[in-house]
């Protein structure tokens, strides 16, 4: 139980039931499908940018695992306030926090809340998804007229 | 009393001498006794299939077919004497009817690329079911684009039963071929088979049978089933990845064009024109998986060595034994609750989705499948994105399905 409590922390057992900025943006002017075909895990993320580039809000909502929805949910709490180059360092480092090598020790007072995520890098397989909504929020960003896709 | 104290009606089914046979089942998963409930995936290799590849590759291995020296005529005769075992295995009339393959996938595309662009034409129509794999569903679709033919789906019910009155109304005079599972992989369902084929055989439509998940688990008679075609994979069978059947009536496999050609399929060669042989080799162009046929031929002695219908039986029981016990888990949903089912278990929960589910169960030692089981209309049909997947096979016990019993626990532990 020690290991799962590791990977399921409560942060994220908690973002996974009451999840955070879920819904539809109704004054958002950027928009992205995510899709993680061989989970079957579908999210959209709809975002109102400024004129800077910059994530005035955000909104999340479909239907995932607990940690698809935790990030998704984390994350959208994260990227308020932030432009489009803080979000790709961000995603950067998160994206090295879960596919680290396990025995490295983690150290990233950066990423805040975002750590609790480190406990991912033992499961290979969910790397997909805690990181299926940085990647659809990187799509709706760029305006990709595309489903952004974990594959 | 629970289930686990029972006596099992076969007291001569001894599960723990079987788990012997399957060296990897004495290893262990995230330090646990490893639980391998995903044989509906891939099933474990007994020792006796894992000693022949090995006795062939160290002193019986040649190429087959050409050589004119012992070993490869020996192992020639290794090979033919395998598909032979596979005509015995299935029940067919001659061994001509065997051909090897890589897996059902390749099978159904064989007949899909040979008999379907032969026989099919604009508007004409294939009829499928709504639980089929992927691997029965996009070699005819993919047919369909490109013959200007209509893919039909045959209905099932709530349980995940074939509707057998929709089905039938589905067939008419444009209707060319059924192709449907003979057992579902998500679901678990044993559909009627011999009856769909005397349905479709009634108007002259032949009928294909993905019996990818049959195999393993209950006695097959392609004779008996009267089906035109029979598709299954080795690796599911307790045989090496990498070797698969494709089952079809002589007449059918004659009239039919090759499939890849090159080597090993042809009789002769000139630049102006090519002449194949007949059916099997027709279909087997290249050096095939001669160890994996090899391997083969030990799987189907180990079972039937056991016995499919004791190996059903004792998969039965456990069957009915898990269905009790996750049915009292709060908040699962079996998905899958035909009458006739085969021992696979996809289910549900409410507080948890399925990826994390298997997570946990990964972390007691559980091996299961999460997702959508290569079956994603069957996910669409009851509403899910996904579930998890426990199939159970001939070395799995009910003491294995109390681990998983105590694990989902914690699930809802975590999750409740």
């Amino acid at each position: 139980m020690d290991d799962l409590r590791e990977l399921y922390q409560a942060t994220i057992l908690d973002h996974n039931k009451s999840p955070r900025n879920f819904g539809k943006l109704p004054l958002a002017n950027r928009f992205a499908k995510g899709d993680n075909p061989i989970c079957g895990d579908k999210l959209q993320i709809q975002l109102e940018v400024d004129g800077d580039d910059r994530v005035v809000d955000v909104r999340f909502d479909g239907k995932g695992c607990a940690i698809s929805t935790a990030s998704a949910s984390l994350m959208t709490e994260f990227v308020k306030g932030c432009r489009r180059e803080e979000i790709d360092e961000l995603f950067a480092r998160f994206h090295a926090l879960v596919t680290g090598n396990p025995s490295e020790s983690v150290e990233v007072p950066e990423l805040g809340k975002l750590a609790v995520f480190s406990g991912v890098r033992e499961y290979p397989v969910r790397v997909k998804c805690a990181t299926l909504c940085w990647h659809t929020l990187r799509a709706a960003l760029s305006q990709r007229d595309e489903i952004a896709r974990t594959e | 009393m629970s289930a686990a104290d029972a006596r099992h009606p076969d007291s001569e089914y001894d599960v723990a001498a079987i788990r012997r046979d399957f060296p990897i089942l004495g290893s262990t998963n995230r330090g646990k006794p490893l639980v391998y409930f995903d044989t509906a995936a891939s099933a474990q290799k007994p020792q006796s299939v894992i000693d022949a590849i090995v006795d062939f590759y160290q002193s019986g291995y040649a190429n087959i077919h050409r050589g004119l020296y012992q070993l490869s005529v020996e192992a020639t005769s290794c090979f033919e004497a395998g598909r032979e075992k596979v005509r015995s295995f299935l029940g067919a009339a001659h061994a001509s009817e065997i051909v090897f393959v890589r897996n059902a996938t390749e099978a159904i595309n064989l007949v899909s690329m040979s008999w379907g662009r032969q026989e099919l034409g604009p508007g004409d129509e294939i009829v499928i079911s709504a639980m089929e794999h992927h691997a029965n569903i996009v070699p005819w679709q993919q047919l369909c684009l490109e013959k200007n033919a209509v893919l039909r789906v045959a209905p099932m019910n709530d349980r995940g039963e074939l509707e057998l009155d929709a089905f039938a109304e589905l067939l008419n005079e444009r209707t060319k071929l059924v192709a449907v599972s003979h057992v579902s992989n998500a679901l678990g369902s044993i559909n009627p088979a011999k009856q769909l084929v005397e349905i479709a055989h009634a108007r002259n439509i032949p009928v294909l049978l993905d019996g990818a998940q049959a195999v393993p688990h209950m006695p097959v008679d392609v004779r008996d089933l009267d089906c035109d075609f029979y598709a299954f994979s080795g690796h599911k069978l307790f045989a090496p990845s990498g070797i698969g059947v494709l089952y079809g009536k002589l007449e059918l496999l004659q009239a039919m064009p090759p499939f890849l050609t090159g080597g090993e399929m042809i009789e002769s060669v000139a630049f102006e024109k090519t002449t194949f042989k007949p059916p099997p080799h027709r279909f087997e162009a290249g050096t095939p998986d001669i160890a994996g046929v090899v391997g083969l031929s030990a799987a189907i002695d180990y079972l039937t060595g056991i016995g499919l219908e004791r190996i059903a039986a004792w998969e039965h029981e456990l069957l009915e034994y898990a269905t009790l016990a996750l049915s009292e888990i709060p908040g699962l949903r079996i998905i899958g609750t035909a009458e006739k089912k085969a021992a696979v278990l996809s289910f549900v929960l409410d507080s948890a989705h399925p990826h994390d589910v298997a997570t946990i169960l990964d972390q007691e030692g559980i091996a299961v499948r999460a997702g959508h089981h290569c079956a994603q209309p069957v996910m669409e049909r009851f509403g899910v994105p996904a579930t998890t997947r426990a199939s159970l096979s001939l070395y799995n016990t009910r003491e294995e399905v109390d681990v998983m019993i105590r694990a989902l626990h914690q699930v809802l532990e975590l999750f409740g």
